[in-house]
């Protein structure tokens, strides 16, 4: 008699939610991105469809990112002072699914640039990549609140990924999406409860708007509370899985975000013999952190530096190999 | 604990209406009003009036489907009315419900095999409600092992303990929480639990209190489901609320309008 042996059955799944818009669709993208839809935990494919793979999204500021590390802005090299030209490296030579961009240069404190100059850098942007984008402001959300709804309707129809609801400022951010069709990034801080009432709060603005909502459960980096992430992502996914449409949204986790601002990520060998080189180091601290998330579920990983976006989307093929039986 | 819409019946005077003439109407809206209070099944039963209890349940399932994707629950002692319903369902359906009797376990249970069918079984038998929990078990385990029999997966069987008005049967009400939590013992996957929720304020003044406050104590115990009066505001933020209380779903501040849409 065979062996039966025993695999999980889950009641649901997590939904899709497709970025970026072709000419098809109203839209200038070449091409579109499609993510969520896993009727498993992470990669058991034996267990349940995974459908889409995890995406890699590169990082461009619109301002030069004087704070990185000198050993990040070395990799880049002399793209960080053109978004463009950055963002068309990113995809054509470091091969990143998406391009996150970065208003960091509306901070009031860091150039306080007016929605017009941030809608001039979307725009070359736009027409220097293909692929679809995300677009955060600065993270102050008075002048994020000025700025971000004049660029979702300068790219109207573009199926942006526009950065971030959050519990008490969400009903901007979720207008702008509403009206000029984009997609939503709903943070919350390392809080399940917040991140599924958020979820709430935006569909009773919209319900449509459920379908195109990507969670931020917001990250920390590895050595520095990767593990608190961790069990918030699964404990999202085992909801999702187990019927919790609140829950069911893909996941989308600022890796190079949280990593380069550790000293693990600059402090040199000089100072810390026993760390080893700085450049190999911090480059495998991203690297490492995203690898952990992947296995958390996380769907859209967004990164900086060229060779760790190489070695996770390495990871990711290997991941995605098909194990069902 | 899911609920089981109990409105749709020929008790009422609006769905015995309904039925004699052939008005979906008050079927439909009522189907829509459970549905929009968080209901997971609809039970549906054509009422102690009717003539033709066949053509009358294949009518009840064949409005109800028209607006409703929930899963009906066929709600008759007649299993003729329960096969004709079961014909025209969709969805696989529920099947409420059968006693220990042995004729009637092999009828229903051939009719759940056959149409992919749930199935409330009874701990009862020809002799009537038992006194104690442990002919209550001892029943439920003779529904168990019969459905077993007909290649059904236990977890689509749902045992219902039987509960009596609280105020001519105070005592059976500690031998319903007992017979709850010993039924999750009888099999492995084990069977599901089911009450009838509205049967325990029968007759009283206090319906409400009562149903609502039996329905969270029995979910301690293990209910899994009641048929219940999906309508009722204030036992469904119960149940929502007893749902959080034993981590069933993750808590939010809005979590009992998160039940009541779970199925929209």
């Amino acid at each position: 008699m065979a062996v039966e042996i025993n695999k999980e059955k889950y009641r649901s799944q997590v939904r899709e939610v497709v970025l970026g818009a072709t000419s098809a669709d109203g839209g200038t993208r070449t091409s579109t991105i499609k993510v969520g839809g896993e009727a498993s935990l992470p990669f058991l494919q034996f267990e349940g469809a995974i459908p889409n793979r995890p995406v890699v999204a590169m990082e461009v500021w619109d301002i030069v990112p004087e704070d990185w590390p000198a050993n990040l802005k070395s990799a880049l090299g002399d793209v960080i002072s053109d978004p463009a030209a950055w963002a068309k490296k990113c995809v054509e030579e470091y091969g990143a699914d998406m391009i996150a961009l970065r208003f960091k240069g509306a901070d009031p404190d860091l150039g306080d640039k007016s929605a017009e100059d941030c809608i001039a850098v979307l725009k070359s942007v736009l027409s220097a990549v293909g692929v679809p984008l995300i677009v955060y402001g600065c993270g102050k959300a008075d002048k994020d609140n000025t700025i971000m709804g004049p660029l979702a309707e300068s790219a109207e129809g573009e199926n942006l990924l526009l950065g971030v609801a959050e519990q008490d400022n969400y009903k901007s951010v979720a207008s702008a999406a509403m009206a000029y069709k984009h997609s939503i990034i709903a943070q919350s801080p390392i809080d399940i409860n917040i991140a599924k009432q958020l979820n709430i709060l935006i569909s009773e603005m919209s319900t449509p708007l459920l379908d195109r909502i990507v969670i931020d459960p917001t990250i920390a980096a590895l050595g520095y509370g990767i593990e608190y992430s961790y069990s918030i992502m699964e404990r999202a996914r085992f909801g999702a899985l187990s019927g919790d449409r609140m829950l069911a949204m893909p996941m989308i986790g600022n890796v190079g975000n949280e990593v380069w601002v550790k000293k693990e990520a600059s402090v040199s060998v000089s100072e810390q013999p026993g760390w080893g080189d700085e450049a190999e180091r911090s480059m495998a601290w991203e690297a490492a952190t995203a690898a952990a998330l992947l296995q958390a579920g996380m769907d859209i990983l967004v990164m900086r530096h060229p060779r760790a976006v190489e070695l996770v989307k390495k990871s990711i093929d290997d991941l995605m190999q098909d194990n069902s039986y | 604990m899911i609920m089981i819409g109990e409105r749709i019946n020929g008790m009422f005077r609006d769905i015995a209406n309904a039925i004699r003439e052939k008005d979906p109407g008050p079927v439909q809206e009522w189907a829509r009003k459970q549905e929009a209070m968080g209901a997971g099944y609809l039970d549906l039963n054509v009422g102690p009036a009717v003539a033709d209890r066949v053509s009358a349940m294949r009518w009840l399932v064949e409005v109800t489907q028209e607006v409703s994707k929930l899963p009906l629950c066929l709600d008759s002692t007649d299993y003729d009315a329960i096969e004709a319903g079961l014909e025209v369902c969709k969805n696989p359906a529920m099947i409420n419900s059968v006693p220990a009797v042995q004729e009637k376990m092999d009828r229903v249970f051939a009719l759940a095999a056959k149409y992919d069918a749930e199935v409330i079984g009874l701990a009862m038998s020809e002799e009537g409600i038992p006194k104690d929990a442990e002919s209550r078990v001892a029943l439920a385990m003779e529904l168990v092992a019969n459905c077993d029999a007909h290649g059904i997966s236990i977890d689509k069987l749902y045992i219902d303990p039987l509960a009596l008005p609280a105020n001519v049967g105070q005592a059976h009400g500690p031998e319903v929480f007992e017979t709850l939590r010993q039924i999750k013992l009888l099999s492995d996957p084990p069977p599901k639990t089911t009450v009838g929720l509205s049967n325990i304020s029968q007759g009283t003044k206090n319906r409400e209190l009562l149903n609502r406050n039996f329905a969270v104590m029995a979910m301690a115990c293990g209910l899994d489901s009641a048929i219940c009066d999906a309508c009722d505001e204030e036992l469904v933020a119960a149940i929502a609320t007893g749902r959080i209380l034993l981590n069933l779903d993750i808590y939010c501040d809005s979590y009992v309008d998160v039940f009541k849409s779970q199925n929209q």
